[in-house]
């Protein structure tokens, strides 16, 4: 029958993998181009870093404290070689945000897989198994739910901190930061995961790896945890947007990652000291930078939300 | 009689990424006022894409892309959404399938009669109210002024259907549109809707449009008929006609896949002109091959036992016992399989067939009773390694061959899963060769090991849950109304091939269903079930020519009448 549609399908692997719906509806949305461009860019740039960067903030003989303070080179008393100004220890800002960047990207990225590896576990095991097992994880979600997630981070992370010997907290201030926030987001990844299973777990391909006798740890690992995987990774890059949020807050609050080591947060939190004497760079360009970062991720995992979703397409 | 509806060499479009899809492809139908006309075909014939291409509810993206409906002589192509809008209730009706979602739950039943009224007719106030009851008397339902206030969900499924045919009424249409009106029914149920359907079109002189997959409804219903495939109208005519005297091949081989209820058949009729599947496959031997190697170790006996099952499901959960609602899903069910045989559980649905034999398949625990399985208790200790031995013997096919499958293994995966967990074979090509040999077997042929199951339909899926069945071997074949999802013609071939298996392997069968004459053509012995209890249990051919039980007579009585067959 002519009319129908092609029936032998492509067969090359990269034909396949173009002909694939989530890559067609990628190419065919610009909106979800443009905002994957800005993200890999970013990305791209903070993890080159040390080979783009113009500067190296944490190298003392490039710093001079006479050169603090220099407003962007388009403007009058600007330095050419400080493209966008120095903040008030005399570093370079554009280097500054590039390893900023880099680390509050490596805490989102640290954060959120904390976060679903421990919430996809307990969401997958609460939802195949139910009972009294599903009901205690959920009621612990749930208080955690209650509690405003910033505020149980600053909590997670002076109790993580209080631990350190003095001398290791320094060091350690990162993993502190990664774990507070992990910690903080897992309820989302649990739920998520949990009514996702829930779904897959009454489908009658599970109820047939039942018959032929798997136990139940293969059957959650092989047959439902791939299955639950896509809302769980739609929520995953919010959550990263989220994360790279989250890290900004506690370290704008200074709770988080100390001021010598530059992160967007902290960039923002001293820059704002300043603000009021009209040295308005060093906080508007990290800031600049953490919305334009926090924003493109958010739209691909808008589109990725949509795009996974067979009722939308 | 005058005509009605008349379509010239309508075509609709949905245009896709890959190319405009011609759902349907210039049809030509006419309908007179008094008149049924049946509109049958498979899923994907695009009998539906007509119904909603009259009244213009077309699904986006889809499209008339040509040809002309004329009703009462007034071209409908073309018109503005406005001037539809007043056409659809006034002057065409609808009745959709599933009467569970087409009436507003949060509304009263005479709240939104009163709404359709209001909006299709000039009535105010009590006139309205009025209306209303007459409405509901039209369609059978006593008591209606009292039944106003009730919600859709204080109705039955057959009483719902009647409120939506109510609600189609209300705006006095001259034509009516009924897309599947009773699939979503129980058998007995349907009768009664088609009935009603039936009488209202003669009273009124009303124009109707039966949309189906189900030539039973057809012959119980239609005047005319008009047979679709793929597209176009291949065959149109008085439905004794059609059905007693087919011209086209593709009519003859659908009515030759539809089960016959009055006789025995050794094996469905082939059918061509269907979807491939069981092209000459290269078949094995069954006697020297691994599958059949546990062959020799049948005996007679019994297979299947179960005794004084029960199962309650909670219904509204309470801490105190007396609060709680509890539904009696399985109630005292004892029977027995015999090695080697098919049995059939039929009921219609709720009846509780489906959980007696995720019971014994151990999907789900009785509160009390006895299921042995090859002489092997499998409820008291479940775990223990003989119960499990037992369990192994014993596989399951399911309905749905959509959510049967899981979507992202390859079939290989998906087939090979019992031979590798219980390491069945000495090697992994050893595995491979035995898959390759299975997909033969099933009529797919061994290439499709490599592809991910949502590039089969659903009769080839149906094919890769049996294969996967008997990747281990087994003795006991539960198939759960197997091809009730599937078309007709495809439905044959999957019974056949069924049947073929079960002689090649010496399968036991429990068959479970609600068809009649799929029952009739795939058990030796049977089993009635009703709210959770067995009516009568008996052998098939006795079953059918003389019922014990008054409700098994009830059951065989509503099969549809198929005496227009040749």
């Amino acid at each position: 029958m002519s009319h129908n549609l092609p029936e032998d399908g492509p067969t090359t692997r990269w034909k396949r993998f173009k002909d694939n719906d989530v890559v067609w509806s990628f190419i065919n949305s610009p909106g979800a181009m443009i905002a994957a461009a800005v993200t890999v860019f970013l990305i791209l740039a903070c993890i080159l870093a040390p080979i783009i960067a113009p500067f190296d903030p944490f190298d003392p003989s490039q710093i001079s404290l006479w050169d603090g303070k220099l407003p962007p080179a388009w403007i009058e008393g600007g330095q050419s070689q400080y493209f966008l100004g120095t903040d008030n220890q005399g570093r370079d800002m554009l280097s500054t945000i590039l390893y900023g960047g880099r680390l509050s990207i490596l805490v989102g990225l640290a954060a959120v897989c904390l976060g679903m590896v421990l919430g996809v576990t307990l969401g997958v095991i609460s939802g195949y198994v139910g009972g009294v097992t599903d009901a205690v994880i959920m009621r612990i979600a749930d208080v955690q739910l209650t509690i405003p997630g910033i505020l149980l981070a600053i909590l997670i992370n002076g109790v993580g901190r209080a631990f350190l010997p003095l001398e290791l907290r320094q060091e350690f201030a990162v993993y502190v930061v990664i774990i507070a926030i992990g910690l903080t987001d897992w309820p989302q990844f649990a739920r998520v995961a949990r009514g996702a299973t829930m779904v897959e777990a009454n489908k009658e391909y599970v109820q047939s790896a039942r018959i032929i006798g798997l136990p139940a740890w293969l059957i959650m690992i092989r047959h439902v945890l791939p299955n639950t995987l896509r809302p769980v990774l739609v929520i995953a890059t919010i959550g990263l947007a989220l994360a790279i949020i989250a890290e900004a807050t506690l370290s704008f609050l200074g709770q988080g990652i100390p001021p010598t080591t530059p992160s967007l947060g902290t960039l923002i939190r001293v820059g704002n000291e300043y603000l009021f004497s009209g040295l308005w760079w060093i906080t508007l360009f990290p800031a600049v930078a953490l919305v334009v970062l926090v924003f493109a991720v958010n739209l691909l995992g808008d589109w990725m939300r949509d795009a996974l979703n067979p009722k939308l397409r | 009689m005058t005509e009605l509806l008349k379509i010239t060499n309508l075509n609709v479009e949905f245009p896709t990424r890959r190319g405009r899809f011609q759902a349907v492809r210039g049809v030509n139908l006419t309908v007179k006022a008094g008149e049924v006309l049946g509109l049958v075909g498979e899923s994907g014939a695009g009998k539906s894409t007509i119904g909603n291409a009259i009244i213009d509810l077309l699904e986006a993206p889809g499209q008339i892309s040509g040809g002309s409906i004329l009703f009462e002589g007034e071209e409908l192509c073309g018109r503005s959404e406005l001037e539809m809008r007043r056409l659809r209730g006034n002057r065409i009706g609808m009745i959709f399938q599933d009467p569970q979602t087409s009436l507003n739950p949060l509304m009263t039943v005479g709240a939104q009669l009163v709404e359709t009224i209001e909006k299709t007719n000039d009535l105010r106030g009590s006139e309205v109210e009025g209306r209303a009851i007459e409405l509901l008397e039209q369609v059978g339902i006593t008591e209606a002024k009292a039944r106003l206030s009730a919600y859709p969900h204080q109705f039955s499924g057959g009483m719902r259907q009647r409120v939506v045919i109510a609600l189609a009424l209300a705006g006095d249409p001259d034509l009516i549109i009924a897309d599947e009106p009773t699939t979503a029914l129980d058998v007995s149920i349907q009768a009664q809707i088609l009935d009603l359907i039936k009488q209202l079109c003669r009273q009124r002189s009303l124009g109707v449009i039966i949309v189906t997959h189900d030539i039973g409804v057809i012959a119980n219903i239609a005047d005319r008929v008009a047979v679709m495939y793929r597209g176009e109208v291949v065959e149109t005519g008085d439905v004794a006609q059609i059905l007693g005297a087919p011209q086209h091949k593709y009519t003859k081989s659908l009515i030759a896949a539809v089960p016959r209820a009055d006789q025995k058949l050794e094996r469905f009729s082939s059918v061509d002109y269907i979807e491939g599947g069981d092209v000459a496959m290269r078949r094995i031997d069954i006697q020297t091959h691994w599958l059949g190697q546990s062959l020799r170790e049948r005996v007679k006996g019994k297979a299947i036992e179960v005794e004084n099952l029960d199962l309650s499901f909670t219904l509204q959960k309470s801490i105190l016992k007396r609060n709680r609602r509890m539904l009696k899903a399985v109630d005292n069910v004892s029977f027995t399989v015999n090695e080697g045989e098919t049995f059939g559980l039929v009921g219609e649905s709720g009846s509780g067939k489906s959980t007696v034999a995720r019971l014994i398949a151990g999907l789900y625990r009785p509160d009390s009773g006895q299921v042995r399985v090859i002489g092997q208790d499998v409820v008291s200790q479940p775990s223990s390694k003989d119960a499990r031995e037992a369990r192994r013997a014993l596989q399951m096919i399911f309905q749905d061959p959509y959510s049967s499958l899981n979507a992202r293994m390859r079939v290989l995966d998906i087939v090979a899963e019992p031979i590798r967990f219980y390491k069945l074979t000495s090697s992994e090509a050893e595995t491979r060769k035995i898959v390759g040999d299975l997909l033969d077997h099933v009529g797919l042929g061994a290439r499709a090991a490599l592809r991910y199951p949502h590039e089969f339909s659903g009769g080839q899926r149906q094919r890769i849950s049996i294969a996967r069945a008997l990747a281990s071997r087994p003795r006991i074949l539960i198939c759960d109304e197997p091809t009730s999802a599937l078309d007709v013609s495809v439905q044959a071939t999957i019974l056949n091939l069924l049947k073929d298996l079960q002689q090649e392997l010496g399968l036991t069968m429990l068959f479970i269903s609600h068809d009649l004459p799929v029952v009739r053509q795939m058990c030796d012995r049977i089993a009635v079930m009703r709210h959770g209890a067995i009516c009568e249990v008996s052998d098939i051919e006795a079953l059918f020519s003389a019922p014990s039980h008054e409700y098994s007579r009830h059951l065989l009585s509503l099969m549809p009448r198929m005496d227009l067959l040749g």
